[in-house]
């Protein structure tokens, strides 16, 4: 079962960079810079990773932290986007995504602190 | 030469981001797993904010990506630490192998 895992993952690892050294979806974006595009993948990955944790959690709390990291991975490909395509108000959607994700993992953890709100 | 430091800021952060990510996955514990991709995704991505800056420059976007990198430090600590006091107060054990737990303590205390 372990060593089943392992493929698993190894599998998935060896797909993520097929997809980032093949290139499949030239026309999702007009590119300018060939680098951005593996960065890409990169961050992509990562979602992925995010969002296992936010699906298999065994507590609450796991999937608040997920929510939480997940927040800030999504301004990073915000900031990311805005370099090859040249538009510049990809940033003010990442300004108003930090505000969001912000209140809503304060509104979390106060859900998971329970009954007692003030103390 | 701009451009050049910039590739250098954002694949700094790319490798942070998928290692703070890693941490979230493999680590036992929610305090661990907090511990470890807090603190390493807030710093990559501020890196890749400060990759921004160094191509645009001080035009409109490079000067919000530095206040983003401000906002990002200002509150991803405050987040954290609110997530770990919450799961604390829910009930959420630590790892068995874990050494100390002052905050049971000073609960305990009063």
């Amino acid at each position: 079962m372990r060593r089943l895992r392992w493929l698993l993952g190894l599998v998935f690892l060896v797909a993520i960079g097929l997809l980032a050294w093949l290139n499949p979806f030239p026309s999702l974006l007009e590119w300018q810079s060939p680098f951005l595009k593996h960065s890409f993948f990169v961050l992509f990955f990562c979602g992925l990773l995010c969002l296992w944790r936010i699906l298999k959690g065994p507590t609450p709390a796991d999937r608040a932290v997920g929510i939480d990291i997940l927040g800030i991975l999504v301004l990073g490909f915000c900031a990311i986007l805005g370099i090859p395509t040249g538009r510049d108000w990809y940033i003010d959607i990442g300004i108003a995504w930090a505000l969001q994700s912000f209140i809503s993992t304060l509104a979390l953890a106060k859900y998971l602190e329970g009954r007692d709100f003030d103390e | 030469m701009n451009e050049i430091v910039g590739y250098v800021f954002i694949i700094i952060g790319l490798a942070f981001d998928l290692f703070g990510c890693l941490g979230l996955i493999r680590l036992p514990d929610v305090y661990n797993r907090l511990q470890a991709s807090t603190k390493s995704v807030t710093l990559g991505t501020c890196s890749i904010l400060f990759g921004l800056f160094l191509f645009k420059g001080f035009t409109a976007a490079g000067i919000k990506a530095i206040l983003c990198i401000i906002f990002i430090l200002l509150t991803a600590p405050v987040s954290a630490h609110a997530l770990a006091r919450g799961a604390h107060k829910s009930g959420v054990k630590l790892w068995k192998k874990s050494v100390c737990d002052k905050y049971e303590e000073d609960r305990g205390v009063k």
